[in-house]
């Protein structure tokens, strides 16, 4: 099975295109990026704050369990054009991965189905490589994280 | 380009994951591993055998006992590929596309 989303980062530059085809109406899929509460919920993160408007900004924050703050993000939207597009800047605080710039694309395909373009410009080649690497990071990140749970388990 | 998918099926799981990482610091047997884990020990053996097939871990014999290491190149390899990435992306649009189904139906 083709995968649904689909991922274009050539080698050497420092952009990359993210595509995906929804089984959703169009203004739902929009609905989906401009409500904070709904937002949260699919971003698996607390909205601080969510303006969708030109000038308006944004604020992302997540805590683990023990109420510390492990991802904070922000930034400024550009341009909002409902059903349409948004351009905004995306900045992952305390991170060396600088403000990235965000074009959303979203296109009707029928009445059902719409697609979804994001194209991410970063500021150098090296920050888009270490972003495109940061989830495998992670991944082992939080395997080692169980694995302290576990081995303090044992401990006690 | 088989092996490629099997690879990242094979970090997908947690546990698999956590396994990386134990034979990481230093080589162990299987039981060493299934000592680190609540989880049955045929289902440590199953994910040894999904890790070594897939080439990110190695069986070295020595004496009576199998000791599992790090393929450190087959790791590079991995960390170095954007699948993680477009799995992230994916997961995250499954979410919303599951979301706004519900969301419709309301």
């Amino acid at each position: 099975m083709e995968p649904k989303t689909k991922i274009k980062a050539e080698n050497g530059k420092q952009e990359l295109v993210i595509t995906r085809e929804f089984d959703l109406p169009l203004e739902l899929l929009f609905k989906a990026y401009t409500e904070p509460g709904i937002v949260a919920q699919w971003m698996g993160t607390k909205v601080v704050k969510l303006e969708s408007k030109k000038q308006g900004s944004y604020q992302f924050e997540t805590a683990d369990a023990k109420g510390n703050v492990v991802f904070q993000a922000n930034g400024v939207i550009h341009e909002f054009s409902p059903n349409r597009k948004i351009t905004r800047t995306f900045e992952m605080e305390n991170t060396p991965f600088g403000v990235q710039l965000e074009i959303y694309e979203f296109e009707s395909l029928n009445e059902d189905t719409c697609k979804l373009t994001m194209h991410v410009i970063y500021e150098t080649v090296a920050q888009r490589d270490q972003v495109l690497q940061l989830p495998f990071a992670q991944g082992i990140n939080m395997a080692h994280n169980r694995l302290q749970d576990i081995v303090t388990k044992l401990k006690q | 380009m088989n092996l490629r998918r099997d690879v990242f099926q094979a970090i997908a799981d947690p546990t698999r994951r956590a396994i990386i990482l134990l034979v990481a610091s230093q080589s162990m047997t299987a039981g060493a591993i299934a000592s680190n884990f609540d989880t049955a020990r045929p289902t440590v053996s199953k994910h040894l055998q999904i890790l070594t097939e897939c080439e990110l871990l190695k069986q070295e014999q020595n004496g009576r006992e199998i000791y599992y290491h790090i393929n450190a190149t087959k790791m590079k390899e991995v960390a170095d590929f954007i699948e993680p990435f477009r799995n992230m992306w994916d997961d995250r649009f499954n979410k919303l596309e599951t979301i706004m189904k519900k969301f419709k139906r309301k």
